[in-house]
């Protein structure tokens, strides 16, 4: 199996406006210090980590929202590190992103229809409202949904919106960022009910950044733990499961919540 | 059932009719202002000076809001005056809109150096006094018609500019920017077809508050003498007029400054009601 992400000696700092200087530049405060990984194709890879651990920004650099200050990235064997907007736009059909909340993810004038099929257009695809359609029918929307606004559905559906829109464009590679997070329970599980179902029948290669590590635990076939910018555990979800070998994969595991409380702590 | 949203869009509602209907009376006056006005705006009769409102005693049949003190007809003059401020509210309000917007939309999204220098020029810009501005420029490019209409477009493109550009940037730092890319949008295409529509509702109540401010900087220049020839009827114009002899005819100043009054109350008005009513996220 070839792998379709490469990535080695990733590093990506950010200017902080809050330190910054009446006079000059801002400093920078580096993000992620060196990352080596790789994506296999067909993986589903879990990305955790706590807040400020520099799972998002990891994530904005692989599909290129980003620009990584050192390093490389390669998408199936082509150097995108530091390509420029004009030079990505042909690939960036093949990697999309599924954002955290929908709300702002989804443009609220646009309705529907249009928010899949916009993407669709930008890259000259033909057969458009056919192949709305069919991403609507995949993440289980009904069709009359593409004359709505994206207010007037509920979270899970504008979070199948947003999962629609990035699998129209039928991608080699999806980013998930958080996409639960800011979903109810059911509509939680509905959601990676589709994403697995999603992943098993049109082959994608997902990473799935969270920092619920039961959910991780469901969906993932490998676990990438990410500590202060730092990988500090890569690996398959089983056997991180079973044995996790650094303190810090030990302690997110003791947070998950347990399904059989203490009923004298309660 | 009691529904809250109901209550506010029935308000926004009368609102906006009220301030159309207002601003459609106008519309339809300045329009046939030669067939429905009862006089000749200009004709002057010494021997019908001062003549009160028909319900005064002492009025004249004919001229039903009296008269100046030249004997011209106020109602005819308020229907030709109409004529003027439309067309200022509507050419300058609409050029200052897209000027003032276009370049505060470019300084919001696309940042960097674009910013800087539009910033720079809004900031110095503004440091110079609009009302000593427009009459040092129409002192030296002359009065008339065109000369008001650029004098607002040069002053008030800052207003535009700087609100648009704020609310430009709190978009632009949004997901669905964001996610534009992700789909491979270019720069100008989310501009224009992201955050435009986003920034619409904004400009929209704007270009109506720049309308009804474009009808005061016309009256304020017409007032000091500035606006287009003395005889032709503007609002202003006739407020300056009035203002000399309230005390014996108070009609010549009342009537038009209530004209005025409603028409920039209605301009400002209608564009909250239309924000209301068709913006599709509040409805």
């Amino acid at each position: 199996m070839s792998d379709l992400y490469e990535v080695s000696g990733l590093r990506l700092s950010l200017a902080d406006m809050t330190r910054k200087p009446l006079l000059g530049a801002a400093p920078r405060l580096e993000i992620l210090k060196g990352l080596d990984f790789t994506i296999p194709k067909g993986t589903v890879l879990g990305i955790v980590g706590g807040s400020g651990s520099g799972k998002s920004t990891l994530g904005r650099a692989l599909v290129r929202l980003l620009t990584p200050s050192a390093g490389s990235i390669r998408f199936d064997g082509a150097d995108i590190t530091r390509l420029d907007e004009a030079a990505l736009r042909p690939l960036r059909r093949r990697f999309q992103m599924i954002f955290q909340d929908p709300m702002s993810s989804l443009n609220p004038r646009h309705r529907v229809g249009t928010l899949i099929a916009e993407p669709l257009r930008l890259h000259g695809l033909d057969g458009i409202p056919a192949r709305v359609a069919r991403a609507l029918d995949h993440v289980g929307l009904p069709a009359g949904f593409i004359g709505r606004y994206p207010h007037e559905l509920s979270g899970g559906q504008r979070q199948r919106v947003g999962i629609a829109r990035a699998i129209a464009l039928e991608p080699d590679f999806i980013l998930a960022d958080e996409i639960v997070s800011g979903l109810d329970v059911s509509s939680q599980a509905q959601v990676l009910n589709l994403l697995e179902q999603l992943v098993r029948d049109l082959g994608l290669t997902l990473a799935f950044i969270s920092h619920d590590l039961s959910v991780i635990r469901r969906l993932c076939t490998r676990v990438m733990v990410l500590h202060q910018g730092v990988i500090v555990e890569d690996r398959v979800t089983a056997d991180l499961f079973a044995g996790p070998q650094a303190a810090y994969t030990r302690e997110l595991l003791d947070a998950i919540p347990l399904p059989d409380p203490d009923q004298v702590w309660l | 059932m009691l529904d809250g949203r109901g209550a506010v869009r029935r308000r926004a509602g009368v609102r906006l009719w009220l301030s159309a209907l207002w601003l459609g009376l106008l519309v339809g006056a300045a329009l046939l202002a030669p067939w429905i006005a009862p006089k000749d705006p200009l004709a002057q009769d010494l021997f019908l000076g001062r003549l009160p409102p028909f319900w005064m005693a002492g009025h004249e049949p004919g001229y039903h809001l009296g008269t100046d003190s030249l004997g011209r007809d106020v109602l005819s003059r308020i229907l030709h005056g109409a004529r003027i401020a439309l067309v200022v509210a509507v050419v300058a309000g609409s050029v200052t809109c897209l000027l003032g917007a276009a370049l505060g939309l470019m300084a919001g999204y696309l940042r960097g150096w674009v910013d800087v220098v539009i910033s720079r020029f809004i900031d110095i810009w503004m440091a110079f006094p609009p009302v000593l501005f427009s009459i040092l420029l129409i002192a030296v490019i002359g009065p008339g018609l065109g000369s008001i209409i650029l004098a607002i477009v040069i002053i008030d493109w800052t207003r535009f500019a700087r609100v648009v550009r704020a609310e430009a940037m709190a978009q632009g730092a949004m997901d669905y920017v964001a996610s534009a890319r992700v789909a491979g949008r270019g720069r100008i295409g989310i501009m224009l077809r992201e955050i435009l529509p986003n920034v619409m509702p904004t400009i929209v109540v704007l270009l109506t508050l720049e309308m009804g401010i474009a009808v005061i900087v016309e009256a304020i220049l017409s007032f000091v003498n500035l606006s287009i020839s003395t005889d032709d009827p503007t609002w202003g114009g006739m407020i300056a007029e009035g203002r000399t002899s309230v005390h014996q005819a108070w009609w010549v100043l009342v009537f038009p400054l209530v004209t005025l009054f409603l028409t920039v109350l209605s301009f400002s008005q209608l564009g909250e009601g239309l924000k209301d009513r068709f913006d599709p996220v509040l409805r």
